[in-house]
């Protein structure tokens, strides 16, 4: 059991290795072949002369092979140096370190939102066929379908605006101010991914809820809040945490789109900034995140599944 | 409690009472049974079953007696065993008195409920693999039982370890710590039938327990449940599409067909001398060992779907003995004896 573990710990491992050197590859690439050229872009339209033209073009190894390019550019990630941002002339470690705990916030906010009413809609649904069912059905069908620049747009003219209950934009300072400012964003953010965790915490604990072993529990007087929580809820745990696990990373790059809103200076951000001024290896780390983060995210959630349905093995081996 | 509270429920007409919610007082039956179940109808929105899936079916059980309930799929058999633990789809209405002990459980509350199922009646199902939740532990399972009726963590593990080796478990305590999985269908069906004795109960419903194991297992299954039925005086209820299974271990026998029941007898006599065509049909499609026996012969036709509600008899159309009359006028159980039996032809000696 535990070599197994080890085994496929290792296999993972491996595997997240190679994913990641794909993935750089493709991004390094991806941004080499966008039209235009960066030292144009490093200087903003300005004229410029032959000879600082060289000086750019070398400092960022402009004028190596693209392969070599690559081969140094992945030496140094290897070495924990993502270099530095073009815009900013500033570490892109630094960078990303000063604004993860922000976005990191905004992140952790919204997936607490979308557990609480996510999964709250989802068993109410299910436990409620009929009336209720029907209207957490409607509800959850309309925020998935609102992006999340809508939402945003529509909290901020009610909230902001016409009310003025919360501030419109910045990050806010301390824990509590924080929690002011970030309370919109966080909402338009988990809009669409709690209607989506409703939805699918709702089949999962219909599915179960039909199962014998749960008429079994009845039939032994079993409370029913019991049978529902040991039995329904904690078996439809499988899919609830998988789709939990993909939220991870897709809210992540959400951000992106919300920060811009209500205008958070977060990961988000600076990834639409970068994109913009063409800062490739801002571009090339934000990326190189994102992917690690879910493959991570994964990882843990593979990990987790033989612990919530112990019928699953590791690496699926046979019995 | 409550002797005769309705009118025609207690008539004790030993000869030709007609009344479908005869209790008959059987051989052996005390002046209550553990179990009465009494002009039991139950309906299912008309979008669902046009006919009702129960309709004024009567049964008891007595303390230590084993009475056969046998009939096709479809036949209500399982339906009628469960609305004895007043599990009943969301939707059904129902009519008529399921008495517990003199309790009626159609009328409990959710704690009346739970309190029956806790202490009195206790129900094994058909397959063990999807009766216990398989993502927890066996002694999760069995400690359930137990600690909803009070017991502390220790004594409900003390308590199912005894229950387990009762069933014939080796290393029960190792048994405990297992998932069901890793468990074969004859051992996880005893965990099943460990987890009913939990709470003591008087009255067993075994819904069809060996249907889902092989052979072997079932005979070692129903053994198991003969022995402690006879140790702990349990009435049991046995549901079962098996005739000969349930003439061999049964003291009684009904016979359900179609929400109705048809015929009911002791199990010897009915398996020697079956009354009704529908009994003696499902006889006949049962394989013999015997060299001399003919050959099973399968009823035609097939049951009566919950979509169609036939007039009359539901069997006529299966029926080789059926004549216009039958179906236009749907028959009575009658009574005489031990002997109740629902066909108009019944005493017209078409069975041999």
């Amino acid at each position: 059991m535990n070599r197994n573990l080890l085994r496929f710990m290792l296999g993972r491992v491996v595997g997240l290795v190679l994913v990641l050197l794909a993935t750089s590859f493709v991004v390094f690439s991806a941004v080499h072949l966008a039209p235009g050229d960066p030292v144009t872009f490093l200087m903003r339209g300005r004229p410029i002369t032959p000879a600082a033209r060289e000086a750019i073009t070398a400092q960022y190894h402009l004028d190596e092979p693209f392969l070599k390019q690559y081969w140094m550019w992945l030496t140094d990630v290897l070495q924990g140096d993502f270099g530095r941002s073009v815009q900013f002339r500033q570490d892109i470690g630094d960078l990303v370190m000063q604004k993860l705990p922000l976005t990191g916030f905004l992140v952790g906010y919204a997936m607490v939102l979308i557990l609480v009413v996510g999964m709250t809609l989802g068993v109410v649904s299910a436990l409620r066929p009929g009336f209720v069912d029907k209207l957490v059905l409607g509800w959850t069908g309309f925020s998935i379908a609102i992006p999340s620049y809508l939402a945003g747009t529509m909290l901020a003219s009610v909230f902001v605006v016409k009310l003025g209950w919360f501030p419109g934009f910045g990050g806010g300072e301390g824990f509590t101010d924080r929690l002011w400012h970030l309370t919109l964003p966080a909402i338009a953010l988990a809009l669409t991914f709690a209607g989506l965790l409703a939805r699918v915490t709702r089949s999962a604990m219909l599915d179960e809820l039909s199962r014998e072993h749960v008429e079994v529990a009845r039939s032994r007087g079993v409370p029913e809040g019991q049978v529902i929580r040991r039995h329904v809820l904690r078996n439809a745990l499988g899919p609830i945490v998988t789709v939990i696990g993909t939220m991870v990373a897709s809210l992540l790059v959400a951000t992106a789109i919300v920060e811009q809103t209500f205008s958070i200076k977060g990961i988000g951000s600076m990834l639409i900034g970068a994109v913009t001024a063409k800062d490739f290896p801002v571009v090339q780390a934000l990326t190189l995140l994102v992917v690690a983060v879910f493959l991570v995210v994964n990882l843990i959630v593979d990990l987790l599944q033989p612990l919530i349905d112990p019928r699953v093995t590791l690496g699926g081996d046979k019995r | 409690m409550a002797e005769t509270t309705t009118s025609t429920d207690m008539s004790k007409g030993k000869n030709k009472s007609t009344a479908a919610s005869s209790p008959a007082a059987g051989p052996g039956g005390s002046a209550e049974p553990l179990l009465d179940i009494q002009g039991l109808t139950l309906r299912l929105p008309a979008s669902a079953a046009a006919r009702p899936i129960l309709d004024g079916i009567g049964l008891h059980v007595g303390r230590g007696e084993t009475v056969g309930l046998v009939g096709e799929s479809g036949s209500g058999k399982s339906v009628a065993c469960r609305s004895v633990l007043g599990l009943l789809p969301r939707t059904a209405e129902t009519e008529g008195a399921v008495r517990v002990n003199g309790t009626d459980v159609l009328g409990l509350d959710k704690q009346g409920l739970r309190d029956m199922r806790r202490n009195k009646v206790a129900m094994v199902f058909q397959d063990p693999r999807a009766s216990v939740n398989p993502m927890r532990r066996v002694g999760a399972f069995l400690t359930e039982g137990l600690r909803v009726r009070g017991l502390s963590k220790a004594d409900a593990l003390a308590r199912a370890e005894q229950l387990l080796e009762e069933v014939g478990i080796r290393d029960p305590k190792g048994a405990l710590r297992k998932f069901p999985h890793q468990f074969s269908g004859g051992m996880l069906q005893r965990v099943v039938i460990a987890a009913a004795l939990t709470g003591d109960p008087e009255l067993l419903l075994a819904d069809e327990p060996t249907t889902a194991l092989d052979v072997t297992t079932q005979a070692e299954v129903v053994g198991i449940l003969q022995r402690l039925q006879a140790r702990h005086g349990t009435g049991m209820l046995f549901v079962t599409h098996d005739l000969e299974l349930a003439a061999a271990i049964c003291d009684r026998i009904y016979v359900m067909y179609a929400g109705r029941i048809v015929e009911s007898q002791p199990a010897a006599d009915l398996f020697a001398r079956p009354r009704h065509p529908y009994t003696a049909g499902l006889l006949a499609s049962t394989p013999r060992l015997d060299p001399d026996a003919e050959p099973p012969k399968p009823i035609p036709g097939r049951p009566v779907s919950l979509a169609e509600a036939p007039t009359g008899c539901a069997f006529a159309d299966r029926c080789a003995f059926a004549e216009d009359r039958c179906r236009a006028e749907a028959p009575p159980l009658v009574t005489q004896g031990a002997v109740s039996v629902a066909c108009l032809r019944a005493d017209e000696g078409i069975l041999p």
